[in-house]
């Protein structure tokens, strides 16, 4: 991409960031002023990359060159051995357990099942530069369409195609597109949604921070298609480099007059605009998304009206995800037949995931549809840290499901998850190991939910603060017989009942734990245990006497003043006062301090003559 | 609006000159809305009559909008706003425990502010730095991978 001899690609997506990746590139540009190589190398600042974990990461082209944890304190090396010399700087490079070195970014393993559509240019260019999107094909596919196809053409594309919604949803593209385009409004709006809500998600995030013109591109096509002239990206607030970025990248189109009036000489005109969201879970719903747009409360509204046929300000609109737009160029690139020829039956071409949680490379990945989830948490990310197990992998955000070591293998596309309780969701993918309690998880979804709950449907917002009062109760120790049963009728019910899919798919974390995690529950309720000792009710500390050297650490760092004893008796914990703040675990020197699981018979003790006092009462 | 000190004025005027900029777009209440809270760090109630008088639409209206998001506060905030991320990553990497830690170098609990106005704590869902988790956000400034008091103290350190 340039004359230069080598081109050395940082990654500054926002994990690697905020792991250093800015000081490096500070770094870099001072030692290369100091040995006089401006002029030979060429610094880009790309978008994510992928590999969180091993952040800051960059690579260097011609050879491709993959540089893990980088420091300022590796920049002086790396130019002096690699760039000067011609030596790749090996310590630098990925080593697995067997001490394999991956030189290049190629061989790295966590890209091996990977095929790159909507992220071909993320962590390849740089975000800032249209020059360099137009030089991978950028705007190609807008040429194209515009000077060579119908509306009708381009939505015979999309739907031979097999592109279904990326959002979560899984509706068929095409079929949104053909509404908006056979409706015979004049004015007809387009939508971005980037109110990426789910928590555990930065899909689109990263494809609006790392190749914004390629949303932009993917939406003047659907505009063009169903006939919009303008369009809206509606981007949450907590994304001001995603806003940024993808406002460069509407005025440097409009420059180029890749934007605007009669776009390549024909008679299509576009003009887009951003607006940012204020912090609500609930506007990722497409009629709650129009709402906020229009300036108001962003409560959801009754479908029909679909916004297809009454959307934003009551015209046609057609809303569609980060991710969607993203493939839409390729498809018109390399064939909507390229496109069909991965994935599965129903599910065609690849799916962006975010992999977090418990295992070793968190980041961004994108896999062809149908990929396996064993395939997915053990070959690209790598497998479980720290040692531990796999115990369940949460998919979907706060509206999708657990799902457990039984279900490794079932591919991962619309359908295959939604029969088994859970969904595909935007595509945040959190993996969780054997420490992880999950009933302690279906209430942090529930707690969530509440929280973002517009309020505005009762099934919602009463239904779904009876399920979190239960859920709590479990989990504080006062859960009692029928609690689960109870949790289930509530939660069909209110799958049945909402008005928008935030309260349609709110019950489905604790569905799926119950179904999948019952004896957890039960062992909750009736033995008045958490296992994995994460419930702080259900779970007690304590002092291994044998161990205990008499130290009086715990002690004078306890904060309620509830252990005792001497150096001589050793250490006890007065279970009944214990918050369970773990300081004293934390400070003993011996380790003599543990975590057991169940009430302490003491507590349980008092508990249960408090509530025989307060029967009485009643009485 | 009783303390009639010229920078309070001031900021009315800046707020005012936005209303005039943005009164032609299309429904810019909740741009305008945010525009003021950078002005004037939240929104009292009274300044969300002045936009109801500029904008001429009802108060109820404005307040209606201003309860339903997040992002705006009706309460005076610190000079930073430290964001603890609660998203499902950082909640399996322990968010509960960052939230602990931060509380107890800063002394104050969820949505206060510090006693020098410097801080004020809250939690948000998500700002998609998941692989770093856990997370917080100070401006647009992401700290991750966070296991100790220490490294709490070496990044505040630096906001004064």
């Amino acid at each position: 991409m340039s004359l230069k001899r080598i081109d050395l690609l940082i990654c500054c997506g926002s994990g690697c960031v905020s792991s250093g990746a800015l000081k490096i590139k500070e770094r870099f540009h001072e030692v290369l002023q100091e040995k006089g190589l401006v002029n030979e190398i060429n610094i880009i600042e790309t978008g994510c990359m992928g590999p969180c974990d091993y952040g800051p990461v960059m690579v260097i082209y011609p050879e491709g060159i993959f540089y893990k944890k980088v420091t300022p304190e590796d920049v002086e090396e790396i130019v002096s051995d690699h760039f000067i010399k011609g030596r790749p700087v090996a310590r630098l490079m990925l080593q697995d357990e067997e001490e394999k070195t991956f030189s290049t970014q190629k061989e790295v393993p966590f890209y091996q099942k990977q095929v790159k559509v909507a992220l071909a240019n993320c962590g390849y260019i740089d975000p800032e530069s249209i020059d360099e999107y137009i030089a991978t094909g950028g705007y190609e596919a807008l040429g194209t369409v515009l000077t060579t196809m119908s509306p009708q053409d381009a939505i015979e594309v999309i739907k031979k195609s097999g592109l279904r919604g990326r959002g979560g949803g899984g509706f068929p593209t095409y079929l949104k597109w053909q509404m908006v385009h056979d409706n015979q409004a004049e004015e007809k709006y387009i939508i971005c949604n980037g109110d990426e809500g789910d928590p555990g998600a930065f899909m689109d995030r990263s494809l609006l921070e790392g190749d914004p013109h390629r949303i932009l591109e993917g939406m003047m096509i659907s505009a063009f298609a169903m006939g919009a002239t303008s369009g809206f990206f509606y981007i949450r607030a907590e994304y001001p480099l995603a806003i940024k970025r993808i406002k460069h990248a509407i005025a440097q189109a409009k420059e180029l007059g890749l934007m605007g009036r009669s776009i390549f000489g024909s008679k299509f005109s576009f003009d887009a605009e951003v607006r940012t969201g204020a912090g609500a879970f609930v506007c990722g719903e497409e009629t709650a998304l129009i709402n906020s747009i229009e300036g108001q409360r962003g409560n959801p509204t009754p479908k029909p009206p679909y916004p297809a046929v009454q959307g934003l300000w009551g015209k046609p609109t057609v809303v569609n995800n980060v991710e969607t737009y993203g493939n839409i160029p390729t498809i018109f690139l390399k064939g909507a037949d390229w496109f069909a020829s991965m994935g599965t039956e129903t599910s065609k071409g690849t799916k962006v995931f975010a992999l977090t949680g418990d295992i070793r490379n968190t980041g961004l990945v994108e896999v062809p549809m149908g990929i396996t989830l064993r395939e997915m948490i053990f070959d690209v990310g790598g497998g479980m840290s720290g040692g531990h197990k796999f115990k369940a992998v949460q998919l979907g955000g706060p509206s999708g499901g657990c799902l457990t070591t039984q279900h490794l293998d079932v591919p991962v596309d619309y359908e295959s998850l939604k029969e088994r309780g859970a969904m595909m969701g935007s595509g945040g993918v959190i993996v969780m190991n054997d420490e992880k309690c999950m009933v302690n998880v279906a209430k942090f979804f529930m707690d969530f939910c509440v929280d973002e709950s517009c309020g505005k449907c009762s099934p919602c917002r009463i239904g779904l603060k009876q399920m979190l009062d239960i859920l709590t109760r479990i989990d504080s120790g006062y859960g009692k017989e029928g609690d689960i049963e109870e949790l289930q009728r509530l939660g069909e019910a209110i799958s049945k009942l909402s008005l928008c899919g935030l309260g349609q798919s709110a019950p489905n974390p604790v569905l799926s734990t119950i179904r999948f995690f019952r004896e957890e529950y039960e062992s909750h309720i009736r033995d008045k245990s958490c296992a994995t000792k994460v419930c702080l009710d259900l779970m007690h500390f304590h002092i291994d006497k044998n161990r205990c050297i008499g130290c009086s650490l715990c002690a004078k760092k306890c904060p309620v003043s509830c252990i005792s004893g001497s150096r001589d008796e050793k250490y006890t914990i007065n279970q009944l006062p214990c918050v369970k703040c773990g300081n004293c675990m934390d400070v003993c020197p011996v380790k003599a301090v543990t975590k057991v699981p169940g009430m302490h018979p003491e507590v349980a003790a008092k508990r249960l003559a408090e509530t025989k006092l307060s029967h009485n009462y009643d009485e | 609006m009783t303390p009639a000190s010229t920078k309070h004025n001031e900021l009315y005027d800046r707020l005012k000159a936005v209303i005039e900029e943005k009164k032609d777009l299309r429904n810019p209440l909740i741009e305008i809305l945010r525009t003021a809270q950078e002005i004037f760090g939240y929104l009292p109630i009274e300044v969300q009559e002045f936009i109801a008088n500029e904008m001429d639409i009802p108060a109820s209206k404005i307040y209606g909008v201003v309860t339903f998001y997040n992002f705006f506060s009706m309460k005076p905030r610190g000079k930073y706003m430290l964001n603890v991320c609660t998203g499902t990553a950082c909640y399996v990497k322990g968010a509960s425990r960052l939230i602990q830690m931060i509380s107890d170098y800063l002394h104050v609990g969820m949505g206060e502010t510090t006693k020098d106005n410097l801080f004020t704590m809250s939690a948000v869902r998500c700002v998609g730095a998941c692989s770093l988790a856990p997370v917080f956000v100070i401006g647009e400034d992401t700290f991750g991978r966070i296991e100790n008091k220490d490294k709490i103290a070496d990044i505040l350190k630096n906001y004064k």
